[in-house]
């Protein structure tokens, strides 16, 4: 009898401590599929930098908030002189580095000169390219000149590289990095983790979280049974989309179904015969059955697109009417455009299982269509010089995930080869223009003129699908930019 | 044993000169270029020529030849590409895993193989033996991952004994990181351990009917005394080389068991390592391996003397 209630005891202490655990839990665990490479977003394309340190550890003059608009970051306000080549940023107060060292305007200067360096290893320097000076008026005072009016230079400023590092922890920052943000750096294990803590100076809202670490997972096996055995608190885009069904019928786990940037496209070599003709580019279109694709690559998460563009921006056209499933028009097309027994051509597939598995579906499509299309899998290094440098190949699945990158159909020389100077003038002129009610107008015109030219097969924009723990609140659904922002995420109970 | 040992070293040392050329060679015909992989495709052509300059991957191939060997000899693996932090400190993270991990899985595997071999040999034709042969035969068929995922389910996510992967590190204490290594160790012990039994037992089996085991019994000598003086002793010649190459397997090999654990171990590295271009990581993990092997073949050698006195005349 009195061993029973020594165990009672011992259980209810047991009970009170874990209880108390649970009140006091600050921490969390987030499962990730890619490593970065290192810890600097302002030289390398790896959106998994971004992904673990942006708005976390980095902040820019701008931010993205989760529903892709633009707001405040490190500076407060800002004036855009009259005719849109002078924004005056004014600095927020009392920042302070994670190393101490005091935030001012001469690190936005030293920031954004050094993306725009001509040895600058910046991955996005495009974005900087229309800075003509920066200036520090005084040290909460920043003043950049612009070549030239840009429309969406706010925006440009807010992504994850052009976030701004202090002169004093540049030679470190690869290994090392020091933000401002509401969390700093604490341990990066490689090749399992990094862990960032709660920054006790933190000039704005302190976080909920006082420790996070993002482990990564690789493996989609590994993923399900990481979430399953409670190793992590949440899979940020959960890589295994079969699994999913199961995740959402289980009480202790959300799945929470979002938006990326990524248009996914079956990307058309136009200088490549017959790809030249726009009527088979057409008929590519035409052979193409959206959402059976949706279906069967995606496990049916995904939006169908008619054209570059993000079907949740306010600007979005749904051009998707514009080459409906038609096998039967597009065969007519190939016959039109000297076809009639349709041609080979080579589709080379990257990595990423939307480009595999959606591949070999959009390869019977095209089969039906009499366009014997041969799959190749690449690695993304081969994809790379073959594909996006050597202009080798015929058709391939790609997912653009950088926001608002319609402009790169202006580039005449990118591995898709597309020239249209009516196109190119338009986007010329939309990166001057400054009045959103004109930037909306010429934003849709460029959505109709490629959705019309058929210059790609547009097939959809890439689902973010995460799976939760039911008690965590406030992971952001959505991807506007490549960021896990934590300074919101808290538990419920 | 002297000239024995410095004849092993010397094709030793060729067989490291030649493997740096091939892997090296090897390297250079690979396509894809890691400065436009680590920008990715929104980079401006500029861009990806400023990183290659930084990176010296404009040189020409004898001078980076001779830049990585000569720095090779001087314990300097060169920088990352990717990762822009010494190959040495990678590695060593690396090591801090796989090299246990192996030593873990080929200890399960010799403290299983040699009882239930032995045991084998000397019950020929017995239930047991018919038992062990059957046992190791699906231990061999089993894919060690599928074995891996089935323990994981089973022990992490029902049972929750373990966690379902990664590795705490061994600043959080050796209990924790062996408990983190254990499930990895049986699965990569598994089949090693199935088909060195078979080897004991067969090789076993050789020496029991030989003629010197019958000697020793009409000597007066037990079963059991000829099996440890005499048997097992020449028994062992196949069984060592068989654990030579079981050690470096698992030491490179074990990329399948590490990516359903979410090790960060050797084999994942190099894997990583060869997509994302990192050539000058591939390079030195390559010949690192080259180097582990052939050390290991080394010992194995030197220890085949040392079982077998005769060995070491007759080189």
């Amino acid at each position: 009898m009195i061993k029973i209630q020594q165990s009672a005891t011992a259980f209810a202490l047991l009970a009170l401590t874990a209880g108390g655990a649970w009140a006091a839990k600050a921490d969390v665990t987030i499962g990730m599929q890619l490593e970065p490479p290192h810890l600097d977003p302002t030289s390398a394309a790896a959106g998994a930098i971004d992904q673990a340190l942006y708005s976390n550890v980095f902040e820019g003059l701008t931010r993205f908030g989760p529903d892709g608009s633009v707001g405040p970051g490190l500076a407060e306000s800002w004036e855009i002189s009259a005719d849109g080549t002078m924004y005056t940023f004014n600095l927020r107060e009392g920042v302070k580095f994670h190393d101490g060292t005091d935030f001012e305007a001469t690190d936005v200067v030293f920031s954004l000169d050094r993306a725009r360096a001509e040895d600058s290893a910046n991955a996005q320097k495009a974005l900087f390219s229309g800075i003509k000076s920066v200036e520090a008026i005084d040290p909460t005072t920043v003043v950049v000149t612009l070549n030239a009016p840009q429309g969406n230079f706010l925006f440009n400023m807010a992504w994850g590289d052009a976030v701004i590092v202090a002169p004093e922890s540049i030679d470190d920052i690869k290994s090392n990095p020091v933000g401002t943000g509401a969390f700093k750096f604490s341990e990066w294990k490689r090749g399992d983790s990094i862990t960032i803590e709660r920054n006790a100076d933190y000039w704005g809202a302190a976080p909920a979280l006082e420790q996070a670490t993002f482990k990564y997972i690789s493996e989609p096996t590994a993923a399900f049974s990481a979430m399953m055995a409670g190793d992590i608190d949440a899979f940020y885009s959960y890589p295994a989309p079969e699994n999913l069904v199961q995740f959402e019928a289980d009480p202790r786990f959300t799945v929470l179904a979002g938006n990326t940037e990524g248009e996914t496209i079956l990307a058309i070599n136009n200088k490549m015969e017959p790809f030249g003709d726009v009527r088979v580019r057409k008929a590519v279109s035409m052979a193409l059955d959206r959402q059976a694709i949706i279906d069967g690559a995606m496990f049916g998460y995904g939006t169908p697109i008619g054209t570059h563009f993000a079907p949740h921006h306010p600007d979005y056209v749904d051009l998707t009417g514009n080459a409906p499933h038609d096998p039967e028009g597009a065969k007519a097309l190939l016959a039109e455009a000297g076809y009639p027994d349709g041609f080979e051509t080579t589709l080379k597939l990257p990595p990423p299982s939307y480009a595999r598995r959606g591949g070999e579906i959009i390869a019977a499509q095209l089969r039906d269509v009499g366009i014997e299309a041969e799959i190749s899998n690449l690695e993304w290094a081969q994809w790379l010089e073959q594909v996006f440098r050597g202009y080798d190949y015929g058709l391939t699945i790609v997912s653009h995930t950088e926001p608002m990158d319609i402009g790169i159909y202006a580039r005449p020389t990118y591995y898709f080869q597309y020239d249209n100077s009516e196109f190119q003038a338009l986007i010329t002129a939309l990166s001057v223009e400054n009045d959103p009610a004109t930037r909306t107008e010429m934003l849709q015109e460029a959505q109709r003129i490629i959705s019309e030219d058929y210059v790609n097969g547009f097939l959809f924009q890439l689902a973010l699908t995460s799976v939760v723990d039911a008690r965590l609140d406030g992971i952001w659904p959505d991807a506007p930019t490549q960021a896990v922002d934590l300074t919101g995420v808290s538990w419920t109970e | 044993m002297l000239r024995y040992t410095v004849k092993r070293l010397g094709s030793l040392l060729a067989s490291l000169v030649v493997a740096s050329l091939v892997i090296f060679a090897c390297i250079e015909v690979v396509p894809g270029d890691p400065a436009s992989f680590m920008l990715g495709i929104n980079a401006q052509p500029d861009t990806v020529a400023a990183l290659r300059e930084e990176l010296g991957l404009n040189r020409a191939p004898h001078e980076r030849y001779i830049a990585w060997v000569g720095g090779l000899m001087t314990g300097d693996f060169g920088t990352s590409y990717t990762y822009r932090s010494p190959v040495s400190e990678i590695v060593v993270e690396r090591l801090a895993i796989s090299l246990p991990l192996a030593i873990y899985a080929l200890s399960l595997t010799i403290l299983v193989a040699f009882p239930v071999g032995i045991l084998a040999a000397t019950r020929r034709g017995s239930l047991t033996d018919i038992s062990v042969m059957a046992t190791t035969q699906l231990g061999i068929a089993i894919p060690n991952f599928w074995f891996a995922l089935l323990m994981v389910l089973i022990f992490a996510v029902n049972l929750r004994w373990f966690s379902a992967g990664g590795f705490p590190g061994w600043d959080e204490g050796i209990p924790a990181a062996i408990k983190a290594l254990t499930l990895p160790a049986i699965a990569l012990a598994l089949p090693q351990a199935s088909i060195l039994a078979r080897v004991m037992r067969s090789s076993l089996l050789d020496t029991l009917s030989e003629d010197y085991i019958r000697t020793a019994r009409a000597k007066g000598l037990t079963g059991r005394q000829a099996l440890r003086r005499h048997a097992l002793r020449n028994a062992l010649i196949p069984v060592l080389t068989i654990i030579g190459l079981q050690f470096s397997f698992l030491l490179a090999g074990a990329i399948i068991i590490e990516n359903v654990f979410f090790l960060p171990g050797l084999g994942r590295l190099v894997f990583q390592a060869i997509s994302q271009r990192d050539l000058i990581v591939v390079e030195s993990v390559v010949m690192l391996l080259v180097f582990a092997v052939i050390i290991v073949n080394f010992l194995v050698d030197l220890a085949y003397a040392w079982v077998d006195p005769r060995l070491r005349s007759r080189a």
